[in-house]
């Protein structure tokens, strides 16, 4: 299948002060596919990650070359919106981080702040989004609950239905289970297996195994280099590049 | 929970009844050519045996792919990896059809020197054998992994009945010998069937139990 890319990162380079955190960066995302990002600690890929929706952007001594297009427009152009780039990117993060306020609002959150006060259009897009985040049948009687007053596993997908209550292109996740427990795990996978029938996914994971699992096209990244980039497929059976054998193998440094 | 990974394991499932039913037409089909000294329908078993060999491979690669993507633990573990293993005792079946078929057409031209009662016996159990073999593994049944187990005595038995008619046979008119080798290596493909399904059900045993079948 021939899909179009979603995002096409070109001769990117990114520097916090003289540290070259991310080097000559050429990578092109596929529209709904699930892209993995994998490395040590230290690589780059959150980076990487953070990038696409210039969550770095508030960071001190922060630069960036080379160009970041998404749907062939450059988001770092002075004419992109961020807060509109924000809408069509979401981003869901490590540890859930939900608002100490009510389910309910947390998903109605991002549609009232762009716009939308119509009670029953946000009921609909609360209810729409905590199915598409297979959560709604757990919490459709306690929307009033304090968000925080749930499971960790809840939380992170009351997060997930939150990116999604703005209707997102994009959806980012920087290892979104590494707090969860092997169920809570499984179910969000699950989840973002079911999300990329709509939405362009892509997934920072320590976990290889995740990877392989869930991904599409895993990147391999080493010390701020794109080292490799393939089908999942190949990268874990047949990597070309001989860091990206060591390291999925176990045999790194 | 992993209901991905269950679909998948269905669909896995699935190819092994369908290549359990094409060698299963394909010694069914050897036999018929045999009985019949049908030449046109032995070829067709040799050709069937690449669509077999196929299936081979794109049953391994989703295995492959299974344990890549899925790393499965326990019965998952066990189910995949016996899948594995199956089908390559499937696909020798595959070729054993094949080889009674070649042999069924250079035999074409003269007729049988005896009544083949009991290679038509041999096959029908090793046909039963395959089917119940493969049965097992998709109804995880251990009664029918024995009974499959037990169904290879029957097939030896018949294998040294055969023998030894053919070596009387030769005893008394050597002029018949090449004959007489032809219809022994027949007889020894489908023992060797037997042996394959019997593999199989050895396999099933594993994939439920998590043991290897002891006699």
């Amino acid at each position: 299948m021939n899909r179009k890319d979603k995002i096409v990162i070109k001769d990117m380079d990114l520097y916090y002060g003289d540290f070259h955190a991310l080097k000559n960066i050429n990578m092109k995302i596929k529209e709904k596919y699930i892209t993995a990002i994998i490395g040590p600690s230290g690589c780059g890929k959150s980076t990487l990650l953070k990038s696409l929706n210039r969550m770095n952007d508030l960071i001190e001594g922060l630069r960036i070359e080379g160009n970041i297009l998404l749907d062939g427009k450059d988001i770092y152009g002075e004419d992109f919106d961020v807060n509109l780039l924000r809408k069509r990117v979401g981003m869901v993060f490590q540890r859930p981080n939900p608002f100490p306020i009510s389910i309910y609002d947390n998903i109605a959150y991002g549609p009232r702040v762009h716009g939308i006060r119509d009670k029953k259009r946000l009921d609909e897009i609360v209810e729409r989004s905590l199915r598409l985040a297979a959560i709604w049948d757990e919490v459709k009687d306690n929307l009033k609950k304090n968000a925080l007053r749930i499971s960790g596993g809840q939380q992170q997908r009351i997060c997930i239905a939150r990116a999604l209550a703005v209707e997102p292109e994009v959806l980012l996740m920087d290892e979104p289970t590494s707090a969860l427990d092997p169920i809570s795990t499984a179910k969000i996978e699950e989840l973002i297996e079911e999300l990329k029938r709509d939405y362009t996914i892509v997934i920072v994971t320590h976990n290889m195994q995740q990877a392989a699992r869930v991904s599409d096209y895993t990147a391999f990244m080493l010390k701020g280099d794109l080292v490799e980039y393939d089908k999942t497929e190949d990268i874990f059976s047949v990597p070309k590049d001989k860091r990206t054998e060591d390291y999925i193998t176990g045999r790194f440094g | 929970m992993r209901s991905g990974f269950d679909r998948e394991l269905d669909l896995l499932n699935d190819m092994l009844i369908e290549m359990g039913n094409l060698i299963e037409s394909s010694i069914n089909a050897a036999v018929s050519a045999l009985k019949e000294q049908n030449v046109e329908l032995a070829k067709r078993v040799i050709e069937a045996d690449n669509e077999i060999d196929d299936m081979e491979k794109e049953i391994e690669e989703r295995c492959l792919k299974l344990l890549l993507r899925q790393q499965p633990v326990a019965k998952d573990l066990r189910f995949i990896s016996s899948a594995l293993k199956m089908i390559t005792d499937m696909e020798r079946i595959g070729d054993q059809a094949a080889d009674i078929s070649e042999i069924t057409i250079m035999m074409a031209g003269e007729p049988y020197i005896k009544d083949i009662v009991h290679i038509p016996q041999m096959a029908e159990i090793t046909i039963k054998m395959v089917k119940y073999s493969i049965d097992s593994f998709v109804k995880r049944d251990i009664d029918l992994v024995k009974k499959v187990i037990h169904m290879d005595d029957q097939v030896d038995d018949l294998f040294d009945i055969i023998k030894n008619e053919l070596v009387d046979i030769v005893r008394e008119n050597i002029e018949h010998k090449e004959q007489v080798v032809d219809l022994l290596m027949i007889a020894k493909y489908f023992e060797r069937i037997g042996d394959h399904a019997q593999n199989i059900a050895e396999w099933v045993y594993y994939a439920i139990t998590g043991e290897h079948y002891v006699y």
